[in-house]
């Protein structure tokens, strides 16, 4: 369910990094979470973002949810489809539906994210509680 | 303490239902997406869970003069079998909670109230019952399912004999329902045809089945409190905790149809006549953004360069497909169409007052 390629958070965010640029979004779990997603705000191309500092928001009919960077570095894309069809968001969360890329400053930020497997095992135990 | 559970809750879980906290309560959000089940109840019908709701039986020679004291809106003027909305008062003219009185008989009313206030309004009528009506708090004895939409009706007809064409908006009678005895009103909370039905508990799980199988081909869904809240908003009804607490008189809400200064003595009567005379110090607007951001409780509302009120509700519309919301500014300066700005997380967006309703059904 989880793609092995990709890193992820404990906000539930993932990334894919290609040498040096990270592509970002939400998760599966975050999508189902917030329920129909009916507006996005992301940063430009050329803002700065920096690793665990909110980069944007997700808003759902109900909630409204930060988006965390998992790295630090400049926007270099951003989805724009998002802005017309945020509902892109809950039906494909883990392709489509990327929010930006940004080039990595320090690769070392992505050593403390976690695998597929590792937030596979986060999302089970933070169900059982 | 221990959330609450209604008598479906294994129902909603199993049914794949996200839940959440709400006045106590653990209750379905949502099942396969509030915009859906929200489509569904405008175009179809809808069923809810709204067991959470609170229930309070009032009987005896005392019973209408002890209603007619807590309560804002005149129940001399109820026939049996009629039901108003109204709302229980504070002195200074706000709420304690708003409701809706039923006439089960000349002396015996039955009052649904919110979940989250049931006990706070019980002994507030306990404590003003000097005059020594019979007085029962029985949230525990009832479950109550909402069945809202344009099919409600046509829905309904396939497992009741109750004479649905003469049972008009606002009024109930005993029925049986899917084999079930209750308490069967033509009321809601969604701005859609629809009935309420009051019921025992131990039977929760076979009216909830029955009325589900009986709708199925009507495209009959089940909705939760998401849609629930979205629903209201484009009806413009009010919900306590957001449009009324006991800082707002029903007439800053827009309520003054519920307040019947002229029946007589009341809890609150002369802090709103008052009012009347003198003047609001604010007044509830519908504000429409008018770009793609939402306004959401809490947010400020600015005007000519200040800020000038609060958002008490807000959210997308998925029928009218608008970003909306309720909001308190100074009644001067409460007309339609003038602009004002939202402020979002530090941000100010475009958006502009508008006449409520969002929504108003078309009725045949």
């Amino acid at each position: 369910m989880y793609p092995p390629e990709f890193l992820y958070t404990k906000e539930h965010e993932w990334i894919r990094v290609d040498e040096s640029i990270g592509t970002i979004g939400i998760t599966d779990h975050a999508q189902k979470e917030l329920g129909d997603i009916v507006f996005v705000e992301l940063p430009k191309p050329g803002d700065h973002v920096t690793a665990k500092e909110a980069m944007g928001t997700v808003e759902s009919v109900k909630a409204v949810s930060e988006i965390y960077s998992p790295v630090t570095g400049d926007v270099v894309a951003v989805n724009s489809k998002l802005q017309d069809a945020p509902e892109k968001l809950n039906s494909d969360p883990h392709g489509d539906a990327w929010l930006v890329r940004v080039r990595l400053e320090d690769h070392t930020e992505t050593e403390s994210l976690m695998t597929a497997e590792q937030y596979q095992a986060y999302l089970n135990e933070e169900a059982g509680h | 303490m221990a959330l609450k559970r209604t008598a479906l809750n294994a129902v909603h879980r199993a049914a794949g239902a996200r839940m959440v906290e709400f006045g106590g309560w653990d209750m379905p959000v949502e099942y396969t997406g509030i915009i859906d089940e929200h489509l569904a109840v405008r175009t179809r019908a809808g069923l809810f869970d709204v067991s959470h709701m609170g229930e309070i039986e009032i009987r005896g020679a005392a019973a209408l003069p002890l209603v007619q004291l807590v309560t804002s809106n005149d129940a001399s003027r109820l026939s049996v079998g009629q039901a108003q909305y109204s709302a229980l008062m504070y002195p200074e003219g706000s709420a304690v909670d708003d409701c809706v009185v039923h006439r089960i008989a000349d002396d015996h009313f039955f009052l649904c109230v919110n979940a989250a206030n049931a006990d706070k309004d019980f002994t507030w009528i306990e404590r003003h019952n000097t005059m020594g009506a019979d007085l029962d708090n029985v949230s525990a004895d009832y479950a109550q399912l909402a069945l809202q939409g344009p099919r409600a009706a046509s829905i309904l007809a396939k497992v009741t004999q109750a004479d649905l064409a003469h049972l008009k908006y606002y009024w109930f009678c005993r029925a049986t329902c899917c084999g079930v005895e209750g308490l069967l009103a033509r009321t809601g909370y969604t701005g859609e045809d629809g009935f309420e039905f009051y019921f025992s508990p131990s039977e929760a799980e076979g009216v909830w089945n029955g009325l589900l199988d009986a709708g199925k081909p009507d495209g009959l869904i089940p909705a939760g409190l998401g849609a629930r809240n979205t629903l209201r908003l484009e009806a413009a009804y009010p919900l306590y905790g957001h449009e009324l607490d006991e800082e707002t008189t029903l007439l800053e809400a827009g309520l003054g149809w519920i307040a019947k200064l002229d029946k007589g003595e009341f809890i609150g009567r002369a802090a709103l006549a008052g009012q009347k005379q003198h003047g609001v110090r604010k007044k509830l607007v519908g504000v429409e953004m008018n770009d793609r951001s939402i306004a959401r409780d809490g947010y400020p509302v600015w005007m000519d360069g200040e800020a000038v009120g609060r958002v008490t509700s807000g959210s997308y519309a998925p029928f009218v497909r608008r970003n909306i919301g309720l909001a308190y500014v100074p009644p001067e300066q409460g007309q339609a169409g003038r602009e004002i700005e939202i402020e979002i997380r530090g941000r100010k967006s475009p958006a502009r007052i508008v006449p409520l309703p969002f929504y108003r059904r078309d009725r045949k």
